[in-house]
Protein backbone atom coordinates (compact mmCIF):
# COMPACT_ATOMS: atom_id res chain seq x y z
CA UNK A 1 0.00 0.00 0.00
CA UNK A 2 2.83 2.75 1.25
CA UNK A 3 4.46 1.32 -1.71
CA UNK A 4 1.65 3.31 -4.18
CA UNK A 5 1.26 6.02 -2.48
CA UNK A 6 4.29 8.22 -3.89
CA UNK A 7 2.33 7.38 -7.37
CA UNK A 8 -1.17 7.71 -6.01
CA UNK A 9 0.14 11.48 -4.74
CA UNK A 10 1.59 12.19 -8.15
CA UNK A 11 -1.26 11.03 -10.14
CA UNK A 12 -3.32 12.76 -8.01
CA UNK A 13 -1.54 16.34 -8.50
CA UNK A 14 -1.06 15.35 -12.41
CA UNK A 15 -4.66 15.42 -12.52
CA UNK A 16 -5.17 18.50 -10.70
CA UNK A 17 -5.24 21.13 -13.94
CA UNK A 18 -8.41 19.25 -14.73
CA UNK A 19 -10.93 20.42 -11.53
CA UNK A 20 -9.30 23.23 -10.89
CA UNK A 21 -9.87 26.62 -12.54
CA UNK A 22 -7.07 28.91 -13.85
CA UNK A 23 -6.25 30.66 -10.62
CA UNK A 24 -5.97 27.26 -8.73
CA UNK A 25 -3.64 26.33 -11.32
CA UNK A 26 -1.56 29.45 -10.73
CA UNK A 27 -1.45 29.12 -7.38
CA UNK A 28 -0.34 25.42 -7.19
CA UNK A 29 2.13 25.91 -9.78
CA UNK A 30 3.94 28.31 -7.32
CA UNK A 31 3.59 25.75 -5.01
CA UNK A 32 5.22 23.23 -6.71
CA UNK A 33 8.32 25.56 -8.05
CA UNK A 34 8.18 26.67 -4.43
CA UNK A 35 8.35 23.19 -3.04
CA UNK A 36 11.75 22.47 -5.30
CA UNK A 37 13.00 25.71 -3.50
CA UNK A 38 12.36 24.38 -0.25
CA UNK A 39 13.51 20.41 -1.06
CA UNK A 40 16.57 22.14 -1.92
CA UNK A 41 17.19 24.04 1.37
CA UNK A 42 16.07 20.99 3.11
CA UNK A 43 19.51 19.02 1.67
CA UNK A 44 21.25 21.95 4.17
CA UNK A 45 19.18 22.08 7.15
CA UNK A 46 17.88 19.12 7.35
CA UNK A 47 20.60 16.75 6.09
CA UNK A 48 23.79 18.63 6.47
CA UNK A 49 23.05 20.52 9.84
CA UNK A 50 23.66 24.53 8.17
CA UNK A 51 20.80 26.74 8.41
CA UNK A 52 21.38 29.18 5.69
CA UNK A 53 19.72 32.65 6.04
CA UNK A 54 20.20 33.64 2.41
CA UNK A 55 18.88 30.85 0.00
CA UNK A 56 16.62 33.50 -1.98
CA UNK A 57 20.11 34.64 -2.69
CA UNK A 58 20.22 31.11 -5.22
CA UNK A 59 16.74 31.43 -6.43
CA UNK A 60 16.23 35.33 -6.89
CA UNK A 61 19.50 34.84 -9.07
CA UNK A 62 18.37 33.08 -11.53
CA UNK A 63 15.32 34.33 -11.75
CA UNK A 64 16.97 37.36 -12.49
CA UNK A 65 19.04 35.61 -15.50
CA UNK A 66 15.95 34.34 -17.01
CA UNK A 67 13.96 37.18 -17.20
CA UNK A 68 17.00 39.82 -17.88
CA UNK A 69 18.86 37.42 -20.54
CA UNK A 70 15.10 37.58 -22.20
CA UNK A 71 13.82 41.34 -22.33
CA UNK A 72 17.78 42.46 -22.82
CA UNK A 73 19.18 40.15 -25.36
CA UNK A 74 16.10 38.12 -25.90
CA UNK A 75 17.97 34.82 -25.11
CA UNK A 76 14.94 31.90 -25.14
CA UNK A 77 14.15 31.26 -22.02
CA UNK A 78 15.24 27.10 -21.94
CA UNK A 79 18.52 29.24 -22.71
CA UNK A 80 18.14 31.49 -19.98
CA UNK A 81 16.76 28.31 -17.62
CA UNK A 82 20.30 26.88 -18.10
CA UNK A 83 22.24 29.77 -17.68
CA UNK A 84 20.10 30.73 -14.36
CA UNK A 85 21.23 27.22 -12.82
CA UNK A 86 24.81 27.41 -14.11
CA UNK A 87 24.73 31.29 -12.73
CA UNK A 88 23.25 29.98 -9.14
CA UNK A 89 25.68 26.96 -9.36
CA UNK A 90 28.57 28.81 -9.78
CA UNK A 91 27.80 31.62 -7.52
CA UNK A 92 26.94 28.47 -4.49
CA UNK A 93 30.63 27.37 -4.66
CA UNK A 94 31.66 30.90 -4.46
CA UNK A 95 29.56 31.58 -1.03
CA UNK A 96 29.96 28.39 -0.15
CA UNK A 97 33.69 28.17 0.04
CA UNK A 98 33.82 31.58 2.02
CA UNK A 99 30.73 30.66 4.42
CA UNK A 100 31.67 27.16 5.08
CA UNK A 101 34.87 28.29 6.78
CA UNK A 102 32.23 29.45 10.30
CA UNK A 103 29.35 27.22 11.57
CA UNK A 104 26.08 28.36 13.63
CA UNK A 105 24.63 31.47 14.11
CA UNK A 106 28.01 32.84 12.32
CA UNK A 107 27.18 31.06 8.91
CA UNK A 108 23.61 32.50 9.41
CA UNK A 109 24.76 35.44 9.22
CA UNK A 110 27.48 35.45 6.66
CA UNK A 111 24.93 33.82 4.52
CA UNK A 112 22.46 36.06 5.08
CA UNK A 113 24.82 39.12 4.50
CA UNK A 114 25.86 37.46 0.48
CA UNK A 115 22.03 37.46 0.11
CA UNK A 116 21.99 41.40 1.09
CA UNK A 117 24.74 41.90 -1.46
CA UNK A 118 22.82 40.03 -4.02
CA UNK A 119 19.63 42.02 -3.04
CA UNK A 120 21.78 45.50 -2.93
CA UNK A 121 23.01 44.69 -6.37
CA UNK A 122 20.02 44.20 -8.12
CA UNK A 123 18.44 47.50 -6.34
CA UNK A 124 21.24 49.81 -7.63
CA UNK A 125 21.95 48.23 -10.70
CA UNK A 126 18.51 50.26 -12.44
CA UNK A 127 19.85 49.88 -15.90
CA UNK A 128 19.47 45.95 -15.74
CA UNK A 129 17.53 45.04 -13.27
CA UNK A 130 14.91 48.19 -12.97
CA UNK A 131 15.39 47.91 -9.54
CA UNK A 132 12.24 47.97 -6.92
CA UNK A 133 10.11 48.05 -9.96
CA UNK A 134 11.39 45.27 -11.37
CA UNK A 135 11.48 44.12 -15.08
CA UNK A 136 8.60 42.43 -16.78
CA UNK A 137 7.81 41.80 -20.32
CA UNK A 138 9.19 38.04 -20.34
CA UNK A 139 8.81 36.24 -24.01
CA UNK A 140 8.09 32.76 -22.94
CA UNK A 141 9.36 29.76 -24.77
CA UNK A 142 7.51 26.72 -26.37
CA UNK A 143 6.64 23.32 -24.78
CA UNK A 144 6.77 20.59 -26.93
CA UNK A 145 4.65 23.08 -29.09
CA UNK A 146 2.43 24.68 -26.78
CA UNK A 147 3.23 28.22 -25.41
CA UNK A 148 4.23 28.62 -21.38
CA UNK A 149 2.03 31.40 -21.70
CA UNK A 150 -0.48 28.73 -21.53
CA UNK A 151 -1.01 27.76 -17.95
CA UNK A 152 -1.36 24.24 -18.00
CA UNK A 153 1.68 24.07 -19.86
CA UNK A 154 3.35 25.66 -17.10
CA UNK A 155 1.96 23.80 -14.67
CA UNK A 156 3.13 20.69 -16.17
CA UNK A 157 6.56 21.79 -16.69
CA UNK A 158 6.62 22.40 -13.09
CA UNK A 159 5.16 19.50 -11.93
CA UNK A 160 8.15 17.73 -14.12
CA UNK A 161 10.85 19.37 -12.61
CA UNK A 162 9.35 18.92 -9.22
CA UNK A 163 8.90 14.99 -10.02
CA UNK A 164 12.71 14.73 -11.29
CA UNK A 165 14.14 16.66 -8.24
CA UNK A 166 12.08 14.85 -5.86
CA UNK A 167 13.22 11.75 -7.58
CA UNK A 168 17.04 12.62 -7.68
CA UNK A 169 16.99 14.53 -4.00
CA UNK A 170 15.62 11.63 -2.49
CA UNK A 171 17.99 9.20 -4.43
CA UNK A 172 21.05 11.47 -3.35
CA UNK A 173 20.06 11.34 0.43
CA UNK A 174 19.96 7.58 0.32
CA UNK A 175 23.44 7.10 -1.21
CA UNK A 176 26.45 7.13 0.90
CA UNK A 177 26.53 10.79 -0.14
CA UNK A 178 23.36 10.94 1.63
CA UNK A 179 24.70 9.47 4.86
CA UNK A 180 27.88 11.12 4.63
CA UNK A 181 25.77 14.78 5.11
CA UNK A 182 23.65 12.79 8.09
CA UNK A 183 27.28 11.89 9.48
CA UNK A 184 28.18 15.87 9.35
CA UNK A 185 25.06 17.19 10.52
CA UNK A 186 24.87 14.69 13.63
CA UNK A 187 28.92 14.37 14.64
CA UNK A 188 31.36 16.84 12.42
CA UNK A 189 33.89 15.84 14.65
CA UNK A 190 33.63 11.95 14.15
CA UNK A 191 33.65 12.09 10.77
CA UNK A 192 36.57 14.16 10.68
CA UNK A 193 37.91 11.65 12.48
CA UNK A 194 37.11 8.70 10.50
CA UNK A 195 38.91 10.55 7.51
CA UNK A 196 36.08 11.90 5.79
CA UNK A 197 36.81 15.49 4.48
CA UNK A 198 34.17 17.57 5.81
CA UNK A 199 34.27 20.92 4.25
CA UNK A 200 34.59 19.27 0.77
CA UNK A 201 31.17 17.53 1.60
CA UNK A 202 29.96 20.71 3.16
CA UNK A 203 30.42 22.72 -0.09
CA UNK A 204 29.23 20.02 -2.11
CA UNK A 205 25.92 20.02 -0.53
CA UNK A 206 25.70 23.69 -0.55
CA UNK A 207 26.77 23.77 -4.45
CA UNK A 208 24.15 21.24 -5.10
CA UNK A 209 21.43 22.92 -2.67
CA UNK A 210 22.24 25.95 -4.82
CA UNK A 211 21.79 24.35 -8.06
CA UNK A 212 17.85 22.99 -7.26
CA UNK A 213 17.44 26.79 -5.91
CA UNK A 214 18.67 27.79 -8.91
CA UNK A 215 16.36 25.26 -10.91
CA UNK A 216 13.32 26.71 -8.88
CA UNK A 217 14.37 30.20 -9.32
CA UNK A 218 14.55 29.78 -12.87
CA UNK A 219 11.20 27.91 -13.05
CA UNK A 220 9.86 31.23 -11.16
CA UNK A 221 10.90 33.69 -13.65
CA UNK A 222 9.35 31.80 -16.41
CA UNK A 223 6.22 31.35 -14.40
CA UNK A 224 6.52 34.76 -13.23
CA UNK A 225 7.59 36.81 -16.91
CA UNK A 226 8.59 39.80 -14.23
CA UNK A 227 11.14 40.16 -11.41
CA UNK A 228 11.68 42.75 -8.26
CA UNK A 229 14.20 43.02 -5.73
CA UNK A 230 11.05 41.06 -3.84
CA UNK A 231 12.34 37.90 -5.01
CA UNK A 232 15.94 38.44 -3.80
CA UNK A 233 14.28 40.34 -0.11
CA UNK A 234 15.72 38.62 3.62
CA UNK A 235 12.27 37.77 4.06
CA UNK A 236 11.91 34.89 0.94
CA UNK A 237 15.42 33.41 3.02
CA UNK A 238 12.98 33.51 5.79
CA UNK A 239 9.85 32.15 4.15
CA UNK A 240 11.72 29.16 3.05
CA UNK A 241 13.18 28.40 6.19
CA UNK A 242 9.75 28.34 7.69
CA UNK A 243 8.83 26.03 4.64
CA UNK A 244 11.12 23.28 5.38
CA UNK A 245 10.89 23.05 9.35
CA UNK A 246 6.90 23.44 8.90
CA UNK A 247 6.62 20.44 6.55
CA UNK A 248 9.70 18.38 8.42
CA UNK A 249 13.41 19.05 8.39
CA UNK A 250 15.43 16.21 6.76
CA UNK A 251 12.20 14.35 4.77
CA UNK A 252 12.37 16.10 1.39
CA UNK A 253 9.08 14.94 0.80
CA UNK A 254 7.81 17.48 4.10
CA UNK A 255 9.44 20.52 2.80
CA UNK A 256 7.44 20.33 -0.48
CA UNK A 257 4.37 19.69 1.24
CA UNK A 258 5.83 22.95 4.04
CA UNK A 259 5.66 24.98 0.76
CA UNK A 260 2.23 24.08 0.04
CA UNK A 261 1.27 24.63 3.65
CA UNK A 262 2.83 27.82 3.87
CA UNK A 263 1.97 29.20 0.06
CA UNK A 264 -1.81 28.14 0.79
CA UNK A 265 -2.42 29.24 3.50
CA UNK A 266 -1.01 32.49 3.08
CA UNK A 267 -3.58 32.91 -0.17
CA UNK A 268 -6.81 31.21 2.09
CA UNK A 269 -6.21 33.34 5.01
CA UNK A 270 -5.09 36.55 3.25
CA UNK A 271 -8.75 36.56 1.44
CA UNK A 272 -10.60 36.66 4.55
CA UNK A 273 -8.16 38.80 6.53
CA UNK A 274 -4.93 41.17 6.67
CA UNK A 275 -3.53 39.42 9.31
CA UNK A 276 -2.54 36.04 7.65
CA UNK A 277 1.25 36.82 9.08
CA UNK A 278 0.31 36.72 12.29
CA UNK A 279 -1.29 33.16 12.27
CA UNK A 280 1.47 32.11 10.25
CA UNK A 281 3.89 33.02 12.86
CA UNK A 282 1.56 31.46 15.22
CA UNK A 283 1.35 28.18 13.58
CA UNK A 284 5.12 28.21 13.24
CA UNK A 285 5.82 28.93 16.64
CA UNK A 286 4.08 26.48 18.00
CA UNK A 287 5.29 23.64 15.06
CA UNK A 288 8.65 24.75 16.59
CA UNK A 289 7.91 24.51 20.08
CA UNK A 290 5.37 21.22 20.08
CA UNK A 291 6.40 19.39 16.66
CA UNK A 292 9.87 20.18 16.04
CA UNK A 293 10.05 17.24 13.18
CA UNK A 294 7.48 18.85 11.33
CA UNK A 295 3.97 17.96 9.32
CA UNK A 296 5.69 15.22 7.37
CA UNK A 297 8.40 14.20 10.17
CA UNK A 298 5.08 13.37 12.36
CA UNK A 299 3.06 11.71 9.93
CA UNK A 300 6.58 9.09 9.21
CA UNK A 301 6.82 8.94 13.11
CA UNK A 302 3.02 7.55 13.52
CA UNK A 303 3.11 5.44 10.29
CA UNK A 304 5.98 4.04 11.75
CA UNK A 305 8.39 4.48 8.91
CA UNK A 306 12.21 5.77 8.52
CA UNK A 307 12.99 8.56 6.60
CA UNK B 1 35.42 70.33 6.95
CA UNK B 2 31.76 71.28 8.33
CA UNK B 3 30.51 68.62 6.24
CA UNK B 4 32.39 65.53 7.48
CA UNK B 5 32.24 66.84 11.01
CA UNK B 6 28.02 66.76 10.32
CA UNK B 7 28.71 63.54 9.29
CA UNK B 8 30.26 62.11 11.77
CA UNK B 9 28.01 63.31 14.10
CA UNK B 10 25.31 62.14 12.51
CA UNK B 11 27.25 58.29 12.03
CA UNK B 12 27.37 58.94 15.99
CA UNK B 13 23.76 59.09 16.23
CA UNK B 14 22.78 56.22 14.38
CA UNK B 15 25.27 54.42 16.02
CA UNK B 16 23.73 55.04 19.62
CA UNK B 17 20.50 53.80 18.07
CA UNK B 18 22.04 50.74 16.99
CA UNK B 19 23.77 50.21 20.51
CA UNK B 20 20.43 50.90 22.30
CA UNK B 21 19.25 47.59 20.42
CA UNK B 22 22.78 45.92 20.19
CA UNK B 23 23.46 46.01 24.27
CA UNK B 24 19.79 43.98 25.08
CA UNK B 25 20.63 41.35 21.92
CA UNK B 26 24.42 41.19 22.99
CA UNK B 27 23.58 40.59 26.80
CA UNK B 28 20.88 38.47 25.84
CA UNK B 29 22.94 35.86 23.57
CA UNK B 30 26.19 36.07 26.40
CA UNK B 31 23.90 35.07 29.31
CA UNK B 32 21.46 32.65 27.70
CA UNK B 33 23.16 31.82 24.37
CA UNK B 34 19.62 32.92 22.83
CA UNK B 35 19.72 34.49 19.59
CA UNK B 36 16.56 36.79 19.97
CA UNK B 37 15.69 37.37 16.09
CA UNK B 38 12.56 39.59 17.57
CA UNK B 39 14.55 42.05 19.33
CA UNK B 40 14.13 44.34 16.27
CA UNK B 41 10.42 43.89 16.62
CA UNK B 42 10.97 45.26 20.75
CA UNK B 43 12.66 48.25 18.95
CA UNK B 44 9.11 48.69 17.14
CA UNK B 45 7.17 48.67 19.99
CA UNK B 46 8.48 50.52 22.06
CA UNK B 47 8.35 53.37 19.60
CA UNK B 48 4.61 52.47 18.86
CA UNK B 49 3.68 52.63 22.70
CA UNK B 50 5.96 55.92 23.03
CA UNK B 51 3.87 57.06 20.13
CA UNK B 52 0.77 56.56 22.26
CA UNK B 53 1.51 57.59 25.23
CA UNK B 54 2.80 61.24 23.56
CA UNK B 55 -0.41 61.26 22.05
CA UNK B 56 -2.14 60.35 25.12
CA UNK B 57 -0.82 62.35 28.07
CA UNK B 58 0.99 64.81 25.82
CA UNK B 59 4.18 64.37 27.34
CA UNK B 60 7.54 62.97 25.31
CA UNK B 61 8.90 62.73 29.05
CA UNK B 62 6.20 60.18 29.44
CA UNK B 63 6.44 57.76 26.56
CA UNK B 64 9.90 57.68 27.33
CA UNK B 65 9.56 56.27 30.57
CA UNK B 66 6.07 54.14 29.64
CA UNK B 67 7.34 52.34 26.37
CA UNK B 68 10.01 49.92 27.75
CA UNK B 69 6.72 48.96 30.49
CA UNK B 70 5.03 46.30 27.58
CA UNK B 71 8.36 44.94 26.43
CA UNK B 72 10.06 44.34 29.32
CA UNK B 73 6.02 42.61 30.46
CA UNK B 74 5.98 40.40 27.06
CA UNK B 75 9.70 39.49 27.43
CA UNK B 76 9.47 38.24 30.77
CA UNK B 77 6.28 36.35 29.32
CA UNK B 78 8.21 35.22 26.17
CA UNK B 79 11.22 33.96 28.27
CA UNK B 80 8.92 31.62 30.43
CA UNK B 81 6.79 30.23 28.25
CA UNK B 82 8.57 29.95 24.90
CA UNK B 83 11.93 30.29 24.94
CA UNK B 84 12.71 28.35 28.29
CA UNK B 85 11.80 25.09 26.90
CA UNK B 86 14.21 25.31 23.90
CA UNK B 87 17.03 25.87 25.97
CA UNK B 88 17.97 22.37 25.95
CA UNK B 89 17.90 22.18 22.12
CA UNK B 90 20.69 24.45 21.08
CA UNK B 91 21.13 28.15 19.15
CA UNK B 92 19.14 27.32 16.19
CA UNK B 93 15.88 26.49 17.44
CA UNK B 94 15.89 29.54 19.24
CA UNK B 95 16.44 31.18 16.22
CA UNK B 96 13.40 30.21 14.41
CA UNK B 97 10.93 30.41 17.44
CA UNK B 98 12.05 34.10 17.77
CA UNK B 99 11.67 34.53 13.95
CA UNK B 100 8.04 33.33 14.02
CA UNK B 101 7.96 36.11 16.53
CA UNK B 102 8.94 38.97 14.12
CA UNK B 103 5.57 37.78 12.06
CA UNK B 104 3.48 37.85 15.16
CA UNK B 105 4.98 41.34 16.32
CA UNK B 106 4.60 42.88 13.05
CA UNK B 107 1.13 41.91 12.65
CA UNK B 108 -0.05 42.54 15.95
CA UNK B 109 1.61 46.39 15.81
CA UNK B 110 -0.21 46.44 12.60
CA UNK B 111 -3.56 45.61 13.67
CA UNK B 112 -2.85 47.88 16.66
CA UNK B 113 -1.98 51.19 15.07
CA UNK B 114 -2.09 50.76 11.43
CA UNK B 115 0.43 50.61 8.67
CA UNK B 116 0.85 54.24 7.85
CA UNK B 117 4.04 55.94 9.17
CA UNK B 118 4.03 58.59 11.57
CA UNK B 119 6.09 61.23 13.39
CA UNK B 120 6.91 61.95 16.57
CA UNK B 121 7.59 65.80 17.47
CA UNK B 122 10.54 66.36 20.39
CA UNK B 123 9.84 67.96 23.35
CA UNK B 124 10.33 71.90 23.49
CA UNK B 125 13.42 72.06 25.09
CA UNK B 126 14.60 69.58 22.92
CA UNK B 127 13.67 71.41 19.87
CA UNK B 128 15.97 73.94 17.82
CA UNK B 129 19.69 73.67 17.37
CA UNK B 130 22.81 74.63 19.02
CA UNK B 131 26.22 76.04 17.01
CA UNK B 132 29.35 74.20 17.79
CA UNK B 133 31.81 76.65 16.77
CA UNK B 134 29.97 77.19 13.43
CA UNK B 135 28.64 74.01 13.19
CA UNK B 136 24.90 73.82 13.16
CA UNK B 137 23.49 70.42 15.11
CA UNK B 138 20.00 70.26 15.97
CA UNK B 139 19.56 69.57 19.96
CA UNK B 140 17.75 66.68 19.78
CA UNK B 141 20.63 64.63 17.90
CA UNK B 142 23.04 65.51 21.10
CA UNK B 143 20.02 64.74 23.33
CA UNK B 144 20.68 61.16 21.58
CA UNK B 145 23.89 60.62 21.87
CA UNK B 146 24.30 62.25 25.54
CA UNK B 147 21.36 59.02 26.23
CA UNK B 148 23.06 56.18 24.76
CA UNK B 149 26.53 57.27 26.46
CA UNK B 150 24.80 57.39 29.31
CA UNK B 151 23.34 54.17 28.88
CA UNK B 152 26.23 52.54 28.14
CA UNK B 153 27.85 53.98 31.36
CA UNK B 154 25.08 52.90 33.61
CA UNK B 155 24.89 48.94 31.79
CA UNK B 156 28.77 49.10 32.32
CA UNK B 157 28.44 50.05 36.27
CA UNK B 158 25.89 48.01 36.80
CA UNK B 159 27.54 44.97 35.32
CA UNK B 160 31.14 45.26 36.10
CA UNK B 161 30.47 47.28 39.69
CA UNK B 162 27.49 45.94 41.38
CA UNK B 163 26.77 42.71 42.90
CA UNK B 164 23.73 42.04 40.30
CA UNK B 165 26.18 42.48 37.69
CA UNK B 166 28.82 40.21 38.85
CA UNK B 167 25.92 37.04 39.57
CA UNK B 168 25.16 38.47 35.61
CA UNK B 169 28.79 37.67 35.11
CA UNK B 170 29.26 34.59 36.90
CA UNK B 171 26.12 33.03 35.10
CA UNK B 172 27.46 34.19 31.88
CA UNK B 173 30.65 32.36 32.33
CA UNK B 174 29.56 29.30 34.15
CA UNK B 175 25.73 29.23 34.37
CA UNK B 176 26.11 25.68 36.62
CA UNK B 177 28.58 26.59 38.91
CA UNK B 178 26.64 29.28 39.39
CA UNK B 179 23.64 27.87 40.29
CA UNK B 180 25.79 25.64 42.74
CA UNK B 181 27.17 29.01 44.17
CA UNK B 182 23.33 29.92 44.87
CA UNK B 183 22.10 32.00 42.25
CA UNK B 184 18.87 32.21 41.10
CA UNK B 185 20.53 31.67 37.32
CA UNK B 186 16.97 30.83 35.85
CA UNK B 187 15.44 34.22 37.95
CA UNK B 188 18.48 36.53 36.34
CA UNK B 189 17.93 35.13 33.03
CA UNK B 190 14.65 35.87 32.60
CA UNK B 191 15.36 39.56 34.11
CA UNK B 192 18.53 40.30 31.74
CA UNK B 193 15.84 38.76 28.78
CA UNK B 194 13.01 41.67 29.71
CA UNK B 195 15.59 44.15 30.73
CA UNK B 196 17.50 43.71 27.26
CA UNK B 197 14.33 43.76 25.51
CA UNK B 198 13.01 46.79 27.53
CA UNK B 199 16.24 48.63 26.38
CA UNK B 200 15.45 47.82 23.07
CA UNK B 201 12.07 49.59 23.57
CA UNK B 202 13.44 52.66 25.38
CA UNK B 203 15.89 52.79 22.38
CA UNK B 204 12.91 52.77 19.45
CA UNK B 205 10.73 55.39 21.67
CA UNK B 206 13.81 57.98 22.03
CA UNK B 207 15.17 57.23 18.30
CA UNK B 208 11.19 57.66 16.77
CA UNK B 209 11.29 61.44 16.49
CA UNK B 210 14.92 60.95 13.91
CA UNK B 211 13.63 57.72 12.12
CA UNK B 212 9.91 58.20 12.54
CA UNK B 213 7.47 55.01 13.80
CA UNK B 214 6.11 52.74 11.27
CA UNK B 215 6.09 48.81 10.86
CA UNK B 216 9.05 47.87 8.90
CA UNK B 217 11.56 49.36 11.47
CA UNK B 218 11.68 46.25 13.20
CA UNK B 219 13.70 44.54 10.50
CA UNK B 220 15.29 47.71 9.45
CA UNK B 221 17.06 47.50 13.49
CA UNK B 222 17.59 44.15 13.42
CA UNK B 223 19.95 43.40 10.50
CA UNK B 224 22.49 46.09 11.12
CA UNK B 225 22.22 45.01 14.79
CA UNK B 226 22.87 41.52 14.34
CA UNK B 227 25.94 42.96 12.37
CA UNK B 228 26.94 45.30 15.52
CA UNK B 229 27.05 42.23 17.71
CA UNK B 230 28.92 39.91 15.09
CA UNK B 231 31.81 42.43 14.50
CA UNK B 232 31.44 43.41 18.18
CA UNK B 233 31.90 39.96 19.38
CA UNK B 234 28.46 38.40 21.06
CA UNK B 235 28.28 39.06 24.77
CA UNK B 236 30.56 41.72 24.89
CA UNK B 237 28.64 44.98 25.89
CA UNK B 238 31.87 47.02 25.29
CA UNK B 239 32.20 45.15 21.72
CA UNK B 240 28.42 46.48 21.28
CA UNK B 241 29.28 49.47 21.88
CA UNK B 242 32.30 49.89 19.43
CA UNK B 243 30.77 47.61 16.97
CA UNK B 244 27.57 49.96 17.05
CA UNK B 245 29.52 53.21 16.48
CA UNK B 246 31.65 51.82 14.14
CA UNK B 247 28.74 50.71 12.27
CA UNK B 248 27.10 53.54 12.38
CA UNK B 249 29.58 55.70 11.20
CA UNK B 250 30.77 53.43 8.36
CA UNK B 251 26.93 53.14 7.55
CA UNK B 252 26.44 57.42 7.22
CA UNK B 253 30.03 58.27 5.83
CA UNK B 254 29.37 55.49 3.27
CA UNK B 255 26.10 57.13 2.25
CA UNK B 256 27.95 60.05 1.84
CA UNK B 257 31.03 59.56 0.17
CA UNK B 258 30.53 56.31 -1.65
CA UNK B 259 27.16 56.38 -2.68
CA UNK B 260 25.81 53.35 -4.38
CA UNK B 261 28.25 51.30 -2.53
CA UNK B 262 27.07 52.18 1.26
CA UNK B 263 24.87 49.01 1.81
CA UNK B 264 27.91 46.71 0.47
CA UNK B 265 30.12 48.25 2.60
CA UNK B 266 28.66 47.03 5.87
CA UNK B 267 28.07 44.02 4.45
CA UNK B 268 31.67 43.16 3.57
CA UNK B 269 32.84 44.50 6.72
CA UNK B 270 31.04 41.46 8.60
CA UNK B 271 32.03 38.83 6.13
CA UNK B 272 35.32 39.53 6.35
CA UNK B 273 35.27 40.06 10.22
CA UNK B 274 33.72 36.90 10.54
CA UNK B 275 36.16 34.86 8.45
CA UNK B 276 39.17 36.46 9.98
CA UNK B 277 38.23 36.70 13.63
CA UNK B 278 35.11 34.87 14.30
CA UNK B 279 35.07 35.85 17.97
CA UNK B 280 34.43 39.53 17.45
CA UNK B 281 36.91 42.00 16.78
CA UNK B 282 36.43 43.34 20.46
CA UNK B 283 36.26 40.46 22.30
CA UNK B 284 35.14 40.18 26.05
CA UNK B 285 37.95 39.72 28.07
CA UNK B 286 37.67 36.09 29.61
CA UNK B 287 39.46 34.48 32.51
Amino acid sequence: MTRFAPLAAAALLALAPAVLGNYGIGLLTECLIFAIFAMSLDLLIGYTGLLSFGHAAFFGLSAYAVVTLNVHLGVNGWLGLGAGIVLSTMFAVLVGAVSIRVSGIAFLMVTLAFAQLVFSAALKWRDVTGGTDGLGGLVRPRLFGSSLDNRVTMFYLAFACLVASVWALRRLVAAPLGSVFIGIKENAARMHALGYKVQRFRLLSFTIAGAFAGLAGGLYGLFNGYISTDALNWSVSGDVVIMVILGGAGTIVGPAIGAAIFLVMKDVVSSWTDHWMFLIGAVFIACVMVLPQGVWGAVLQVTGRRR
Amino acid sequence: MHFLITQVLNGLVSGMILFLTAAGLSLIFGLMNVVNVAHGSFFMLGAFVGLSVQQFTGSFWAALLLAPLPALLLGAVMERVFIRPLYRRGHLDQVLLTFGFTFVFVDAVRWLWGSGISSVSVPPVLDGIVRLGGIVVPKYRLFLIFVGLLLALVLWLVIERTRLGAMVRASVDDAPTAEGMGINVPLLQSSVFAAGVGIAALGGAVAAPIIGVYTGMDIEILIPAFIVVVIGGMGSLSGAFFGSVFVGLADTLGRSYLPGLSLFLVYVVMIVVLLTRPAGLFVARRS
